[in-house]
């Protein structure tokens, strides 16, 4: 399984990755600058895919609560940008709601490393917390998801809520610099695309890793049959923890890179609707491969923007009707599909086995 | 496992640039200084797609929510004003060049508001943007318009404390609407004020200006409740009102909490004669989904009904039914977003171009004779002067005014006007 | 004295539609392991369903019978969910059966659609239904108690509906079909059961219940495209607290949740008293995974 040789196959392998490294790097030569900012949006997106992929793709738990991952490491990074808008002055909005004072959590905000960090630390620590609970107490499949879909509810609720604290609704907005650069600037819009690709490859390759491990196997061995891990001698409830802990914090990289690109986050971002959507690009993408995931996110989010531009109203038949082809018909999603059609016999493998097995 | 990867390689590969090639030629060279027009698709109703300037046609921003939850209200605003471009157009255009509206859909989602305003200018090259309905979503889309220099066009009544150089507000600010109705119900139906509100901005913000005003003109805060976006149960809500026995509801809901509220407040057994309660976000719309008979005698404060009694007002309310249908209804934000698009265009023809500070420029002191009365653009802060008007619902689903300011109030987003707001304004 | 009595029969009739917009879910996600996610769509049907009565009341009919519409369009609104049920089953949800985490992804992909169909058909706005006026006003218990007639009607609603359903799945054939095929469906089937017929109509069933509660929710909420959205958590919820698989645990789920959303918004605010609810789902989960009512199983997985 693992042969060093300089095979066929590794070759095409690598020929793969550097057209599309290439590709993605070479964006800025031939892409309009708005094209770029979309193109750099949907890339923050394909990470927050990478570890829905993991959890789900690879483990088999199925979270309807990655938007908040993805938005407590928005707002992280939003608390900062917000900050070095205001200056010396009190965020806009908490003048409004009035406050006098900025309240003792965003202080630390004004650091961009210590944003950056808590955009990674905040949603891993809640997802350790929710995660310590849950798996050991051994819920899953179901009652699992809906659980995530109660934290969504809070969460959203809770931020709406505090208006003067998180900005309510409106969420945070209005951002000028980002360590000291103009965020709107081409120049500076095109080094944090390129900081976006080079992070997504780095979580790719990370998440490789992860998956071609002693460890990505015990995941998909929880995913096929928990309670045969279980009395095997593994304790699902760790890797479970461990494989939520990760794909939180790359939500909240993602949800990070958003923020840089759009410029806002609001509490709409991290409702159901954008969490369910998450799962949905790595469902069309294909769950269980990364590349589908990653792929998935790009090409739904390209698809919606440009075919919302077109067609407003039939837009979400056409999500509606994706998503109910693509989970009834094509489990592999995208990947699997252009496997199918191509190489009918190499995919006899017991490889579809796995598929069905993959649903709980 | 391992055999398949070079293919999804391969495929993902081509995948990847297939994209890219997409974004790239949806794009075409907007954004690299040439002037070729882009046009990815959009919905240009003209079905021209020449950019502004040459050839014989201008394009316009029109971005409104088309689908999610705040189509409801958005819908609407979008016909009007795409009514108001065509009967421009058939007067022969703005500086004899037809307007071309271009399309998008914020899909009631706020980032996508920000996208679809970038696309719009930076893309599309529109002139001018007419569009947005909460205040999020302005708020979104207003860092976009200020970094790139665009106009917007806003058209619904907000919550004040703001005045951005690159938007012009048609709808009314706190002084034109929340201010007035306040100082009245003091004055008509009592002193004790129940707060009742969706628990987001606009709500939150209306309602400390209410406390401060109530404050100093003598009124009594008895209770003070903000409800989710979207709760539907009201019971405990009515319980506590009744607890409260307050002599008016100032109700800020918002969208569909509103039919659950008026409905449960019927049937707990309060009318409108034994609590006034008065609505700033219920117009002639709402009311059609809400059920005129749970809201009968209650009131509202707007700038213009359908009722409101112009010369220009009959014409307005004729070409929309006519346009649109016999059973729809005009309101107050739809004659907003109407006249946006006629006072962009006054000043258009004043200036002399569609470049953004030149319009800015001509705008300032610009008056109108509106279906809702005549206004005028305040050119300190771009709100206009509005009639405010309070009014009671009626039998038929339409409002009779009981009361307005008899002339067009200045704008005065900060209220800096008012010693008792001064705690209030951090401009 | 007169608050604690209102707020026992708020808490009493919020719980009652609570209970009415989960009990079809109990049945479509307790007995049948689906998750349908389209549940609060099919809501949405019956509710459209009861404008469209009222319509067709109010333009063909002489206006004294108006009043009479509402009786009429509680078994119109059961029959069209039912007919969606059995077409969504049909195309759909067989394709699902033990994937119940890919047919919660798939129903939630038929709602957007059938949002989008409502929005199409009816328009974004909402459409108003007037209430016959037999239920306008309500039970004058003593000064400054007054139980709307509404809520009375809701909750006598409920019910019967829980009577029926009780009947129907304990006490006839079919409902012994039923619930042979949930607990061992090759059993079932090798006893000569049509498992096909029955999925279609315990499915179908699920869904007609949740166009009564459709219909019974135009008395108090909005009518709209997104009317399933604002029910649908709610519903989960209610069916997972009280426990998978068994209606007397939906009953006291929905009981559980309505009192205590109640009293936490009486006490504080409503959002608040919304976030500590859930957190109350949430750590009660933690302690009983299966909920308040659970099955008695032997099966591990």
């Amino acid at each position: 399984m693992r042969e060093r040789s300089w095979t066929a196959q590794r070759i095409y392998m690598l020929i793969g990755y550097a057209a599309a490294a290439a590709a993605l790097f070479c964006a800025p030569l031939y892409l309009s600058d708005f094209r770029l900012n979309l193109l750099a949006k949907f890339l923050a997106f394909a990470i927050v895919a990478l570890g829905l992929d993991l959890i789900w793709g690879y483990t088999g738990i199925l979270s309807l609560g990655h938007g908040v991952f993805f938005g407590l490491g928005a707002y992280a990074m939003a608390m900062y940008l917000k900050l070095e808008a205001s200056g010396d002055k009190l965020p806009d909005f908490m003048g409004w709601s009035g406050l006098a004072n900025l309240p003792w959590f965003w202080k630390p905000f004004e650091s961009f490393w210590f944003a950056a960090a808590a955009g990674i630390a905040i949603p891993a620590l809640l997802a350790l917390v929710l995660g310590f609970f849950t798996f050991r107490n051994r819920i899953k499949g179901v009652y699992f998801t809906i659980l995530t879909q109660a934290l969504v509810i809070i969460t959203t609720t809770l931020f709406i809520g505090q208006q003067a604290l998180t900005g309510g609704t409106n969420g945070l907005t209005g951002f000028t610099t980002v360590l000291g650069y103009p965020i709107g600037s081409p120049d500076t819009k095109r080094m944090l695309f390129w900081v976006t690709g080079a992070v997504l490859l780095a979580v790719y390759l990370m998440c490789r890793y992860i998956v071609g491990s002693r460890l990505g196997k015990v995941l998909r061995a929880i995913r096929d049959g928990e309670n045969r891990a279980r009395f095997i001698g593994y304790n699902p409830a760790s890797y479970q923890i461990f494989v939520f802990v990760v794909s939180a914090a790359l939500a909240g990289i993602g949800g990070m890179l958003f923020v840089l690109h759009v410029g806002i986050i609001s509490p709409s971002m991290m409702a159901i609707v954008p969490s369910i959507e998450m799962v949905l690009w790595v469902a069309i993408g294909g769950r269980g491969t990364l590349i589908g995931a990653a792929a998935g996110a790009v090409l739904l989010n390209y698809a919606k923007s440009s075919f919302s531009e077109s067609y407003p109203d039939a837009w979400l038949f056409f999500l509606g009707g994706l998503f109910v082809v693509v989970v009834v018909f094509l489990p592999k999603g995208a990947v699997g599909l252009l496997g199918k059609i191509k190489w009918p016999k190499r995919r006899r493998t017991g490889h579809e086995q796995q598929v069905r097995h993959s649903a709980v | 496992m391992k055999r398949n990867r070079p293919w999804k390689f391969a495929v993902c590969a081509v995948v990847l640039c297939v994209v890219l090639a997409g974004c790239g030629s949806g794009g075409g060279a907007g954004g690299k200084g040439t002037n070729k027009p882009a046009s990815s698709g959009s919905s240009e109703t003209g079905g021209d797609t020449a950019a502004p300037g040459d050839g014989d046609v201008i394009k316009v921003g029109i971005l409104h929510s088309l689908s999610g939850t705040m189509s409801i209200s958005e819908v609407s605003v979008k016909d009007s004003e795409l009514m108001a471009i065509q009967e421009i157009n058939a007067k022969g255009g703005v500086l004899g060049k037809q307007l071309v509206p271009v399309m998008e859909d914020g899909a009631s989602d706020w980032p996508t508001f920000a996208e679809k305003a970038r696309k719009l200018i930076s893309e599309n090259k529109v002139v001018t943007v007419f569009g947005g309905w909460t205040s999020a979503s302005r708020k979104a889309m207003l860092p976009v318009f200020e970094e790139l220099n665009g106009l917007l066009w806003y058209p619904v009544q907000y919550e004040g404390l703001e005045a951005s150089p690159n938007i012009f507000y048609t709808g009314a600010t706190t002084n034109q609407q929340i201010v007035p109705a306040v100082s009245w119900l003091l004055e008509n139906r009592g002193k004790r004020f129940f707060l009742l509100g969706s628990d987001y901005v606009f709500p939150q913000t209306a309602n400390k200006i209410i406390k401060e005003q109530l404050k100093a003109e003598g009124g009594e805060l008895a209770g003070e409740e903000y409800t989710p976006l979207g709760h539907t149960d009201y019971s405990t809500m009515i319980a506590k009102i009744q607890k409260a026995k307050p002599d008016v509801i100032f109700n800020t809901l918002n969208g569909d909490s509103n039919v659950a509220f008026f409905k449960q407040l019927k049937d707990a057994g309060i009318s409108a004669s034994d609590i006034t309660t008065l609505s700033v976000s219920v117009a002639e719309e709402e009311i059609r989904g809400i059920g005129v008979d749970v809201l009968q005698g209650h009131l509202a404060a707007w700038n213009y009904y359908q009722t409101t009694d112009t010369e220009a007002n009959q014409a307005f309310v004729d070409h929309y039914k006519k346009a649109y249908g016999k059973d729809r209804v005009t309101a107050d934000p739809i004659e907003a977003g109407y006249i946006a698009v006629y006072l962009w265009a006054a000043a258009v023809e004043k200036a002399g171009t569609t470049e953004v500070g030149a319009v800015k420029e001509a705008a300032k002191g610009l008056e109108l004779d509106a279906p809702g009365g005549k206004v005028k653009i305040d050119g300190d802060n771009q709100h206009l002067y509005k009639t405010v008007r309070i009014g009671e619902v009626q039998a038929d689903g339409q409002f009779k005014e009981l009361w307005n300011s008899g002339e067009p109030v200045k704008p005065d987003p900060y209220l800096k006007d008012y010693a008792w707001a001064a705690s209030l304004s951090t401009p | 004295m007169e608050i604690t009595i209102i707020q026992l029969f708020n808490g009493l009739s919020v719980s009652s539609i609570l209970l009415l917009i989960a009990l079809g879910l109990a049945i479509t996600f307790g007995l049948m392991n689906v998750i349908n996610m389209a549940h609060g769509e099919l809501i949405m049907i019956g509710a459209y369903s009861t404008y469209l009565t009222q319509t067709i009341f109010s333009s063909y009919l002489p206006s004294s019978m108006f009043n009479a519409y509402f009786i009429l369009a509680i078994p119109i609104s059961f029959m069209i969910a039912f007919a969606f049920g059995l077409l969504l089953e049909g195309t759909l949800i067989r394709f699902l059966y033990g994937r119940p985490l890919d047919s919660l992804l798939a129903t939630w992909g038929i709602a957007l659609m059938l949002q989008q169909l409502a929005r199409t058909i009816f328009g974004a706005p909402n459409v108003a239904v007037k209430s016959p006026a037999w239920l306008d006003g309500g039970l004058k218990l003593m000064d400054g108690v007054v139980l709307p007639y509404k809520r009375l009607f809701i909750i006598g609603l409920v019910a019967l509906t829980l009577i029926i359903m009780f009947f129907y799945i304990y006490r006839s054939n079919a409902g012994r079909r039923m619930r042979a095929v949930m607990q061992n469906r090759d059993m079932a089937a090798c006893l000569g059961i049509s498992t096909r017929r029955v999925d279609a109509m315990t499915f179908a069933i699920g869904s007609g219940i949740a166009g009564i509660a459709g219909c019974a929710l135009t008395l108090i909420g909005p009518i709209g495209p997104a009317l399933g959205t604002y029910y649908i958590v709610d519903a989960f919820m209610v069916v997972v607290l009280g426990g998978v698989g068994k209606l007397i645990g939906t009953i006291f789920g929905a009981l559980g949740i309505g009192l205590t959303n109640t009293m936490f918004e009486y006490w504080t605010t409503a959002s608040l008293g919304k976030v500590l609810v859930f957190l109350c789902i949430v750590a009660f989960l933690q302690w009983r995974p299966k909920g308040l009512v659970a099955m008695k199983t032997r099966a591990l997985d």
